[in-house]
C-alpha cells in the first residue's frame, strides 16, 4: 500500500442524488438461458455447418422423389448396373432401378427412423427417469434395478426380438428403438432430478402447494432439457447408424424399400465391379451421421455452462 | 469392503437369475420353433425333434430343468448345431473375439486417451482441431463400412493385407484397425470433455497456486479426476468388444462369438441364445464390478467405506 497523500480538495466530493435510480435502469433487454444458447449456437460455424447440411439433405429426400420421372420400384432390366449419367445421375441397380431416387427415398426411411428412433425413447426417458427420480424410495428402486438388469443384454438382442414378434419395416424398427432405447436417458435424468429436487427452489414451490405432477413437469424436467435435447440430438446419429446396420444384415428394412442401410447391404455384393453402388450410401451414412454429431456438439457447447470459455 | 463385496455379489447373482428367467420366458413366447425355420421338416419330425429336445413339457418344468442344469454350468445343447454344447461353442468362439477385442482395445485406450487429453490441453489450437475432427469422423463411419473400405483398400487393391479369415498375425490387423478406429475416436471424445471439465475446477486452481508444476497437475490432478466418466463407460464398452463385434467378424469372415447373437435369435436357437445372454449378462456384471473397485483406486473419494 503507499501512503503518498493524495491531495484532493473538498468540493470534489459531492453528494449523490439518493433518490436517483438510473442505475437500477436496465438498459439491455435480458437475454433468457435459451436466447442466449441459441445466439452461441448460431455463431458456432462449425455446427451451423453441419445443420445447413441436414437441412439440403433433409430438402432433397422431400422433393427428389416427388419430382423424379422414375419411381423408387420401376425396374429397366435393359438397363442394369448403369454408371452415373445425366439421365441417371447414381447411375442404376442390379435390377435397373434408378440409384438417385432410391438413394432419396432411403434418406426418407433412414432420416425417419434416426430421427423418431432417437426422440421417442428420449421422451420416454425422461419421463421414467424424472418420476423414478422425483419419488425415489421403492419406485426408483425397482425402476433402477429393472433398468440394470435389462441392460444386461446388448441391445442388439431385444431389438431382433421385437422385430421377429412384430415385423420389419421404419414403424417396427422405431418401435423397437423406443422400447430399447430410453433407459440411458432415463438413468442420467434420474441423476439430474436426484441433484435438483433438493435445491431451494423445489422446496419453495412445494411450500406454495404445487402438486408432483407440477413439479416433475414445470420445475425439475425443464431443468434437465439440455443435456436431454444433447443427448436426443447425438441418439439421431446413434439411431441412424442401428438401423443402417441392421438393414445391412437383412434385418431392418426389407426390400423393396430402401433404406441406406439396405443400400449399402446391396451395394456392398457389387462392391468390386461396381464400386460406386455402395459408395453413395456409405458416404450419405458416414455425411449425415457427422453432419448430427457435429451439430450436437454445437448444442451441447451452447448449452452446457461449464464447458463455457 | 469385504461387506461390500459380499452385498454386491449377492445383488450379482439376483441379477443374472432374473436375466436367465426373463429371457427364459421371453424366448419362448416368440411364434414359431426352431425346427420349423430351415430344412422344411414335416409336422411329425418337427415334433419328434421337440420331444427330444424337450421342448414338448410344461414350460414351468423345462424352466426348472434348466435352471438346474444352468447351476452345474450346463447349458446345454445347441438346437442347430447338431451335437453340439453351448458351452463348447463359447468356448471355441470366446476367444477369437476376446482376441480381436483386446488387440483393438490395446490399440484404440492409449491412443485414445493421450489423444483426449493432447486435445483438452491444446484447446483452440490446431492439435484440437485435428484431434476433435478426426474423432468426430471417427465415430461417424459405421464400422461395416470402414471394414469394407479397409478390406477394399489394403486386400483387394493393394493386396498387401490378407482379404479374410483368421489366421497368421497378418490377418488380424484390418478387423483389428476397423474395430479399433471407432472405439478410439469415442474414447477421445469422452475424455477430452472430460477433460475440459476438469480444467476448471478449484482444486486445479488450488494446485497451480502451490506452485505445482505442470506435468504434476495435469497428471495427478487432472488426468486421474478426468478418468472417472472413461471407466463409466469402460464397462459395457469392454464387454461388448470382448463378446465380438457381428458385422466386423462377418466382413472378414472371423469365426468369432458375435455372429452367433443373430444368428440364434433370428434361428430360434432357445438354448444357443440363452446362453449367450447369460454370458453376456455375467460378463458385464463382472466387469461393471471391476469398474466400482477401479473407481476406488483412481478416486479417493469415492471409495466405499461402509
Amino acid at each position: 500500500m503507499s501512503n503518498i497523500p493524495i491531495d484532493l480538495p473538498k468540493d470534489a466530493f459531492s453528494h449523490m442524488n439518493a433518490g436517483s435510480t438510473e442505475s437500477e435502469i436496465i438498459t439491455r433487454p435480458s437475454i433468457t438461458f435459451w436466447a442466449d444458447a441459441r445466439r452461441r449456437l448460431f455463431k458456432n460455424k462449425v455446427a451451423m455447418i453441419g445443420l445447413s447440411i441436414i437441412i439440403i439433405i433433409t430438402m432433397l429426400a422431400i422433393f427428389v422423389p416427388i419430382f423424379s420421372q422414375y419411381s423408387y420400384t420401376k425396374q429397366d432390366l435393359t438397363n442394369t448396373n448403369a454408371p452415373p449419367s445425366i439421365e441417371h445421375p447414381f447411375g442404376t441397380d442390379s435390377h435397373g432401378r434408378d440409384l438417385w431416387v432410391r438413394v432419396w427415398v432411403g434418406a426418407r426411411v433412414s432420416l425417419a427412423v434416426g430421427i423418431f428412433g432417437s426422440v421417442i425413447p428420449g421422451i420416454i426417458g425422461v419421463v421414467i427417469g424424472g418420476i423414478s427420480g422425483y419419488f425415489g424410495g421403492k419406485v426408483d428402486m425397482i425402476i433402477m434395478r429393472f433398468i440394470d438388469i435389462v441392460m444386461c443384454v446388448p441391445n442388439m438382442i431385444y431389438i431382433i426380438l421385437i422385430t421377429i414378434y412384430i415385423g420389419t419395416g421404419p414403424v417396427a424398427l422405431v418401435i423397437a428403438f423406443a422400447l430399447t432405447g430410453w433407459m440411458g436417458t432415463a438413468r442420467s435424468v434420474r441423476g439430474m432430478i436426484l441433484q435438483l429436487k433438493e435445491q431451494e427452489f423445489v422446496l419453495a414451490s412445494r411450500t406454495l402447494g404445487a402438486s408432483s405432477a407440477t413439479l416433475i413437469f414445470q420445475h425439475l424436467i425443464p431443468n434437465t432439457l439440455g443435456i436431454v435435447v444433447v443427448s436426443m440430438t447425438m441418439g439421431v446419429p446413434a439411431a441412424i447408424f442401428q438401423e443402417a446396420f441392421l438393414s445391412f444384415i437383412g434385418l431392418g428394412i426389407a426390400p423393396p424399400i430402401p433404406s441406406w442401410g439396405q443400400l449399402a447391404n446391396m451395394g456392398i455384393s457389387v462392391f468390386r465391379v461396381y464400386p460406386s453402388q455402395l459408395l453413395i450410401p456409405a458416404v450419405l451414412i458416414s455425411v449425415t451421421m457427422l453432419s448430427f454429431n457435429l451439430f450436437g456438439d454445437g448444442l451441447r457447447d451452447a448449452l452446457d455452462p461449464k464447458l463455457r470459455m | 469392503m469385504v461387506k461390500y463385496i459380499f452385498k454386491r455379489l449377492i445383488i450379482s447373482i439376483i441379477t443374472i437369475w432374473l436375466l436367465a428367467t426373463i429371457s427364459f420366458f421371453l424366448l419362448r413366447t416368440l411364434p414359431g420353433n426352431p425346427f420349423q425355420t430351415e430344412k422344411l421338416l414335416s409336422v411329425e419330425v418337427q415334433e419328434r425333434m421337440m420331444a427330444y429336445y424337450g421342448l414338448d413339457r410344461p414350460l414351468i418344468e423345462q424352466y426348472f430343468t434348466y435352471m438346474k442344469n444352468l447351476l452345474r454350468g450346463n447349458m446345454g445343447y445347441s438346437l442347430k448345431y447338431t451335437n453340439r454344447t453351448v458351452n463348447s461353442i463359447i468356448a471355441s468362439t470366446f476367444p477369437i473375439s476376446a482376441e480381436l477385442g483386446l488387440r483393438s482395445l490395446a490399440i484404440a485406450l492409449p491412443i485414445g486417451l493421450a489423444l483426449g487429453v493432447a486435445s483438452a490441453r491444446k484447446r483452440g489450437k490446431a492439435v484440437d482441431y485435428i484431434c476433435v475432427i478426426v474423432a468426430v469422423i471417427g465415430v461417424s463411419i459405421p464400422s461395416f463400412i470402414m471394414g469394407s473400405f479397409l478390406q477394399y483398400i489394403f486386400a483387394i487393391k493393394l493386396k498387401i493385407l490378407p482379404v479374410s479369415q483368421w489366421q497368421t498375425p497378418a490377418h488380424t490387423v484390418l478387423p483389428t484397425v476397423a474395430l479399433a478406429l471407432s472405439l478410439m475416436a469415442t474414447l477421445t471424445r469422452v475424455m477430452r470433455a472430460s477433460m475440459l471439465e476438469v480444467v476448471m475446477q478449484d482444486y486445479v486452481k488450488t494446485a497451480k497456486a502451490k506452485g505445482l508444476s505442470e506435468g504434476r497437475i495435469v497428471w495427478s490432478h487432472q488426468i486421474r479426476n478426468a478418468l472417472i466418466p472413461v471407466l463409466t463407460m469402460l464397462g459395457p464398452m469392454v464387454t461388448s468388444v470382448l463378446m465380438g463385434t457381428f458385422v466386423i467378424e462377418k466382413i472378414f469372415a472371423i469365426p468369432g462369438l458375435g455372429q452367433h447373437f443373430v444368428n440364434s435369435i433370428t434361428g430360434l436357437d432357445y438354448t444357443m441364445t440363452m446362453g449367450l445372454t447369460i454370458f453376456y449378462g455375467t460378463f458385464l456384471v463382472f466387469a461393471n464390478f471391476l469398474v466400482d473397485i477401479a473407481y476406488g483406486i483412481v478416486d479417493p473419494r469415492i471409495r466405499i467405506t461402509k
